[in-house]
């Protein structure tokens, strides 16, 4: 649990971040949002003191983060930047030892974590362990980037930007990666990024900010429906609206009763998904199958419809 | 195989051709102050000598007229200088009448521009060959080695700079280390000062535009004139701090000396340290202080082995410098091979300047050599790393 209660940060006279309380949940996946210059960076910068606030107080599960050194305190937050920030003159084994290092862990039990950890990330510990960063694909050097961050097993990890370097295709990736290693570790997750598509990707609530303000804090699914200002709505986009809605939501909670024609698409795919399913194949409605591969009933073009724009 | 011809080697062919036969090999004097009489290749050696060196040559001007591979190319070079240099010990003992302690035999231009367009072919075979670190280093003992055999089997006695040498062994030796110890102690200084203030510049951006700016200053002070400045508070000093004359600290002398080096010495390691630790990637500096490193942690483990091959840069510009300036201590009594050369310029006797100014050479040529290979081997290889 994070409490952040009245934080606020000025810069001379500039204030960059102005009073903001947030209470984010163990275990969840938090984003926050926002256009440059909008204090988001700042903010996350704030819950492990690489930027110390002007007033406000920030607590991690109860206890005040200033109880501790700064330095104390990071090496028990998980922290992965943009352009992965790793070490290029030590090898991915030792990047990833890093905290552990700090924290005066023994040889074994950090060569048991590091090969943990690079498993888990899908990269061999005996070939990629003692390679050098730039020796890894822009893919890899930020998997490791999160490694690392997660070395010293933190209950907190803070995101900024993570995935900003990835191309398209590998970003989606690392972003399912990244919520199955988040179910794995039962992480709490702090991210901060420009990105609507990986917000409402990724986040279990999304706080938008605009000016040093959180202006809204809440679900995706209740920000598409009800978005706060006029801000939020253009940071979602008018016309994405709609399927950013299908998006979220799985086609289990659209399954309507009765069959249909043609090939059966399954419950765990996106509604967005079967949206696009339904028109490419020209039909009203899929039959749908739950997990165990049994037909549980329908989805249609209609019924998608009504909840696209936002009245299921 | 079809010739073709490479362009910088018809010009050091052509200077190879000029200095065997156009220019003179040795020059004969009766003493050690009179105008010298030239002797070609011809006149200076014995006929089969001659002959050796002349082919040597020759064949050497083909190698490099044409495109030839590269190890030949080396292998000619040097084993033409090694002819050469054994010729010129010969030459020697050739021209000067026996008995006679007065004459002196001296190498004469054709010598010293066959030894340059030697020099020259064999370093472009080398740059083209890309030796690695260590063998480059290894190459250098070879030819230090090579030349010192030669010293010690007397093969060179004859010559004029030996004779000088001879009259003044310990001096010799003496000079020398005063030399040594004035370039290497400034610099030794001047890194255990300099590196602490660069990181300091690096940290407080105010402090450094201001310091960068002094020691710029300082640096644009003419030598002499450095030297001359501080006799005045160098010489107040030893007056009123008791102790101070007792330690070596005088208006001139070697403290002048050693004071004026290690604050030339300071622009360049200091403003290398800024320059490496500013080249540090900003994302690893957050990185590191995100992930908990304390600052010192972050300054030993990041910046500085990250910052290291640019400091190591700034020490070898010092060196090569240093060993190079030192000869101008002399001047204010500070002692080092300058010695030679302001003698030897006092007594219009050549072969005295060069037997202050050939060491330096050497030495500066030795100490910058090292320190590439040092900064080299320090410098993370990226091609090598990757096929590891």
């Amino acid at each position: 649990m994070i409490e952040i209660e009245g934080i606020t940060k000025r810069y001379g006279e500039t204030t960059v971040v102005r009073d903001v309380s947030l209470t984010i949940a163990p275990r969840t996946v938090t984003v926050i949002v926002g256009t440059s210059g909008s204090g988001k960076t700042t903010l996350l910068r704030m819950i492990n003191r690489l930027v110390e606030p002007t007033s406000g107080t920030i607590r991690l599960d109860g206890e005040d983060n200033r109880s501790l050194p700064g330095y104390e305190l990071r090496r028990r937050i998980g922290y992965a930047i943009q352009g992965h920030g790793l070490f290029p003159h030590r090898t991915v084994a030792q990047n990833i030892a890093t905290v552990p290092t700090l924290l005066g862990w023994d040889r074994a039990r950090i060569d048991a974590k590091v090969a943990e950890l690079l498993t888990l990330f899908q990269l061999d510990p005996a070939a990629f362990g003692p390679r050098y960063p730039h020796e890894l694909s822009g893919g890899q050097q930020q998997r490791v980037g999160v490694a690392r961050a997660l070395a010293a097993e933190p209950k907190v990890l803070l995101m900024d930007e993570p995935f900003g370097a990835l191309d398209p295709i590998i970003r989606a990736k690392a972003q399912d990666d990244l919520l199955a290693i988040q179910k794995h570790f039962e992480t709490t997750i702090v991210l901060v990024t420009h990105d609507m598509e990986e917000a409402f990707h990724l986040a279990d609530r999304i706080a938008v900010m605009d000016k040093g303000e959180v202006v809204q804090y809440t679900t995706p699914a209740e920000m598409l429906v009800k978005p706060a200002t006029g801000f939020v709505e253009s940071l979602i986009g008018a016309g994405e609206r709609p399927f950013r809605l299908l998006a979220i939501e799985t086609v289990a909670t659209a399954v309507e009763p009765g069959t249909a024609e043609g090939k059966a698409i399954s419950s765990a795919v996106s509604q967005r998904e079967a949206l696009s399913t339904l028109l490419w194949s020209g039909r009203k409605a899929l039959p749908v199958v739950g997990p165990d591969g049994v037909l549980i009933g329908k989805v249609s073009l209609d019924g998608l419809a009504q909840r696209a724009a936002g009245r299921s | 195989m079809q010739l073709r011809v490479d362009k910088l080697g018809v010009i050091i062919a052509a200077l190879a051709a000029y200095g065997a036969f156009l220019a003179p090999f040795a020059t004969f004097r009766a003493n050690r102050i009179v105008a010298g009489e030239a002797r070609s290749i011809s006149e200076a050696l014995p006929p089969v000598w001659a002959t050796v060196i002349l082919l040597f040559v020759i064949a050497a001007a083909i190698v490099a007229a044409l495109k030839t591979p590269s190890p030949l190319r080396l292998a000619i070079a040097f084993s033409t200088i090694a002819a050469l240099a054994l010729g010129i010990g010969a030459a020697a003992g050739h021209l000067t009448p026996p008995e006679n302690s007065y004459a002196r035999v001296s190498p004469a231009s054709g010598f010293w521009v066959l030894l340059f367009a030697l020099g020259l072919l064999a370093a472009d075979a080398l740059t083209r060959l890309r030796p690695s670190p260590l063998v480059r280093v290894l190459f250098l003992c070879g030819v230090l080695g090579f030349v010192a055999a030669l010293l010690m089997s007397g093969t060179w006695d004859g010559l004029s700079l030996l004779k000088e040498y001879a009259s003044r062994a310990e001096t010799f030796w003496a000079e020398a280390g005063k030399h040594v110890m004035l370039a290497l102690g400034s610099l030794a200084a001047a890194t255990i000062i300099g590196i602490p203030v660069g990181v300091l510049c690096h940290r407080v951006p105010r402090l450094r535009d201001g310091l960068l700016g002094v020691l710029n200053a300082i640096q644009t002070i003419p030598s002499i004139a450095l030297f001359g400045i501080l006799i005045a508070p160098l010489g107040w000093l030893a007056i009123h701090v008791p102790g101070a004359a007792a330690i070596g600290i005088r208006g001139i002398g070697a403290a002048p000396a050693f004071v004026a080096l290690f604050l030339y010495s300071l622009l360049p390691v200091v403003a290398n340290t800024v320059v490496g630790l500013a080249g540090v990637p900003r994302e690893a500096n957050d990185a590191a202080r995100g992930i908990g490193m304390t600052d010192f942690q972050r300054l030993a483990g990041i910046e500085f082995p990250l910052a290291f091959p640019v400091i190591l840069t700034g020490i070898r510009i010092v060196l090569v410098q240093n060993i190079g300036l030192a000869t101008i201590a002399a001047l204010i009594g500070g002692g080092g091979f300058g010695v030679f050369v302001f003698q030897g310029v006092g007594q219009t006797a050549m072969d005295l300047v060069l037997l202050g100014a050939v060491p330096t050479v050497v030495l500066a040529f030795t100490a910058a050599i090292v320190l590439d290979a040092l900064i080299e081997m320090a410098t993370p290889n990226r091609n090598q790393v990757q096929s590891a």
